[in-house]
């Protein structure tokens, strides 16, 4: 297991460093320029020597090299020398934003704590309640509450989160005033009231993405569950006499988690990638949303990093779904 | 075998119909047996007979719906199953009635070790701790010839070859000491030499153990070696039931003759062809009121087609206690057993 962890690790450098070329070819080749949004005023001799201070006048090839270098060098050297109070980075260039001219790496760990707070949550609510729906559906498939199951299953996943969010914002902040539409990020939490603010504030995008996802894995999990159901050592279980309690939550269950939790281990990345449009509708200024900024702001650094960052996170939660599986299932073997 | 012994397990006038969307399937009709203590009785059809849904009835293993019990009784030691609640028969599952099942590579669960499995109803049904378990399912382990019992414990199913897991399987049934073992072509899946030791297994443990057995198969051959008493069933009856014997040196009911004609002969000369029984057995959408057999019967008669024949005996003791079969044709063409 571990000499295929280790060597599936190894095998991802040369996956990760082509997806980064390819991201950086694709910025490059896109139209837009980064001085483009600076006012007309500006005169074009200056907007060239802006340009040519941006690192622009470089030919590509030396801007990527220099891009990874800091990536894999400058950058975890800071970050060694903010844990350890060393100073290895020497005050060398960082990964810079076009648009803040801040390193691109203070406003990702800005931005971070958002994201996995409301959208985090939105997937582990989706998954805790996604769980218990799948089960119960299937142990009593074609009940009333399947069908309910059913139906809110292929609400939740057929409508898109920027027509539920909008449509939660319109009743519950607009009519009833219930819960506040924006997501405010300076809130502080330091006592009971401020907590409560910020538990106010979380609901409804958690809500909304919590229902995306248990739309999706509580198919996955009635799927399951249904097909071991009918399996024969279910009838071997019963006839032993165990209870369906036993029967259900332990024989089925276990062999029915085997696909469930690859699913759920490669939604993973999916919390950071795939909720921009939420947190675009509640004005949670997480990382999806500073994605979009920087790709509207022609910020190639920075669309740049947050990219690889997401492929690393892909990459690794493949690994770990594979993983799992092994661990889940005496009859994978890796070796 | 002790002949006139109570019999542990009393089967009468077992009906079971499914109910399926192109309606009603009439899979157990008026099926009446019993078991003494010690015996092996053998259950014999072709597939569709009703053999597995009867023996599945009994303990309410079959899923409801479709399933549905429509009426008789089955007593377990005076107390009839069909009558208890799920809790109390559950307590007899596993406890004093034990289940082979067909397939051994998919009747175990394939994530739980194979002690795990063993000790899950000696938890259940007996109270024992870890401990004592584990050593009585080292003991189960090395009853059905399982080699480094201990060891293997903790090994998965798919760790085990067919014939293995079929002995696994066998111990898991026989675990709480039951007083009936149901298994259910428990050598079907397996290759043939697999099969031979299997069975000399179970001959073993039935000496050893001394518990009644139903062994349900469609191989005669299986059932002339280790059988005291046949039963053959057709389109979810019992047409023909004596002991083995009597019934195989004098098959009365059509059916019977013709399946035994379907054995091909291992010594001999070989000239004639295999006999084959054309034809399906029936599905019925209501009870029988004509010989199910008769669409496949050389024998038939009007009488055949317009009333479904009763059990009677062939040497003048009590239905089921001796030799009978349910034919119009077997009992008119010699009205001289009385």
């Amino acid at each position: 297991m571990l000499t295929f962890a280790l060597r599936r690790l190894l095998m991802a450098v040369p996956t990760l460093l082509f997806i980064s070329l390819v991201i950086f070819l694709l910025l490059e080749l896109a139209p837009g320029d980064p001085v483009a949004d600076m006012p007309l005023t500006i005169p074009p001799e200056v907007r060239e020597k802006i340009r040519i201070s941006l690192g622009l006048g470089e030919p590509m090839h030396v801007r990527y090299a220099l891009w990874l270098y800091n990536l894999f060098v400058t950058e975890p050297s800071y970050w060694i020398d903010a844990l350890f109070g060393t100073d290895l980075a020497q005050g060398s260039q960082r990964i810079i934003s076009f648009q803040t001219r801040a390193p691109v790496f203070d406003t990702i760990a800005e931005r971070m704590p958002q994201t996995l707070i409301v959208v985090g949550m939105g997937y582990v609510v989706g998954v805790l309640i996604a769980l218990p729906i799948g089960i119960i559906s299937a142990y009593r498939q074609y009940s009333v509450f399947d069908q309910i199951g059913t139906f809110i299953s292929m609400v939740g996943f057929s409508v898109p989160t920027f027509v539920t969010g909008v449509m939660l914002i319109v009743v519950f902040s607009v009519w009833l005033g219930w819960f506040p539409s924006i997501y405010d990020t300076t809130l502080q939490v330091t006592d009971w009231p401020s907590f409560v603010k910020q538990m106010r504030q979380m609901v409804m995008p958690v809500f909304v993405l919590a229902l995306y996802n248990a739309a999706q894995i509580s198919r996955y999990m009635r799927a399951s569950m249904l097909d071991n159901m009918t399996q024969d050592y279910v009838r071997t279980a019963r006839a032993k006499g165990m209870s369906e309690r036993v029967v259900i939550l332990k024989h089925v269950l276990r062999n029915s988690m085997i696909p469930v939790v690859t699913v759920i281990a490669l939604g993973v990345p999916g919390v950071f990638t795939g909720a921009i449009i939420t947190e675009n509708v509640f004005k949670v200024n997480g990382l999806g949303q500073q994605l979009l900024l920087s790709i509207q702001g022609n910020d190639a650094p920075m669309v740049l990093t947050i990219s690889f960052i997401f492929a690393i996170l892909i990459v690794l939660f493949n690994l770990i779904a594979d993983l799992l599986y092994g661990l889940l299932d005496p009859r994978i073997r890796y070796d | 075998m002790p002949d006139r012994a109570a019999p542990v397990l009393d089967v009468r006038d077992l009906q079971v119909v499914f109910r399926t969307r192109g309606g009603e399937v009439h899979a157990v009709n008026s099926v009446s047996f019993h078991l003494r203590p010690g015996e092996l009785l053998g259950v014999v059809g072709e597939s569709g007979s009703g053999k597995s849904v009867t023996m599945m009835s009994l303990l309410g293993l079959l899923p409801s719906p479709p399933a549905e019990i429509r009426g008789g009784e089955v007593l377990l030691g005076g107390r009839d199953l069909l009558k208890l609640d799920a809790e109390s028969l559950r307590a007899v599952r596993g406890r004093r009635i034990g289940f082979v099942f067909q397939d051994p590579m998919t009747s175990l669960n394939p994530v739980f070790t194979i002690g795990n499995q063993i000790m899950e109803p000696l938890r259940a049904h007996m109270g024992m701790d870890r401990a004592r378990a584990t050593e009585r399912a080292v003991e189960l382990l090395e009853l059905v010839g399982i080699p480094d019992a201990r060891r293997r414990l903790g090994d998965y199913p798919h760790q085990f070859s067919g014939g293995m897991r079929q002995r696994v399987m066998i111990a898991i049934a026989l675990a709480c000491d039951p007083e009936v073992l149901i298994a259910d072509e428990p050598t079907t899946a397996l290759d043939v030499t697999i099969q031979a030791q299997i069975i000399e297994l179970v001959k073993d443990l039935r000496e050893k153990l001394g518990m009644a057995i139903i062994w349900i198969t469609h191989d005669l051959g299986v059932i002339a070696g280790i059988a005291d008493r046949v039963m053959v069933m057709y389109g979810g009856q019992v047409v023909e039931q004596g002991p083995v014997r009597a019934l195989f040196a004098d098959p009365r009911h059509p059916y019977t003759r013709a399946l035994l004609q379907t054995i091909p002969a291992l010594r001999g000369q070989r000239d004639r062809r295999l006999r084959v029984i054309e034809g399906q057995p029936p599905i019925l959408s209501a009870s029988p009121s004509a010989c199910s057999f008769c669409p496949r019967c050389g024998h038939a008669s009007n009488r055949c087609r317009v009333e479904n024949p009763q059990r009677l005996p062939h040497d003048g003791l009590p239905t089921g206690q001796g030799h009978d079969s349910a034919c119009h044709w077997a009992h008119s063409a010699e009205p001289a057993h009385a």
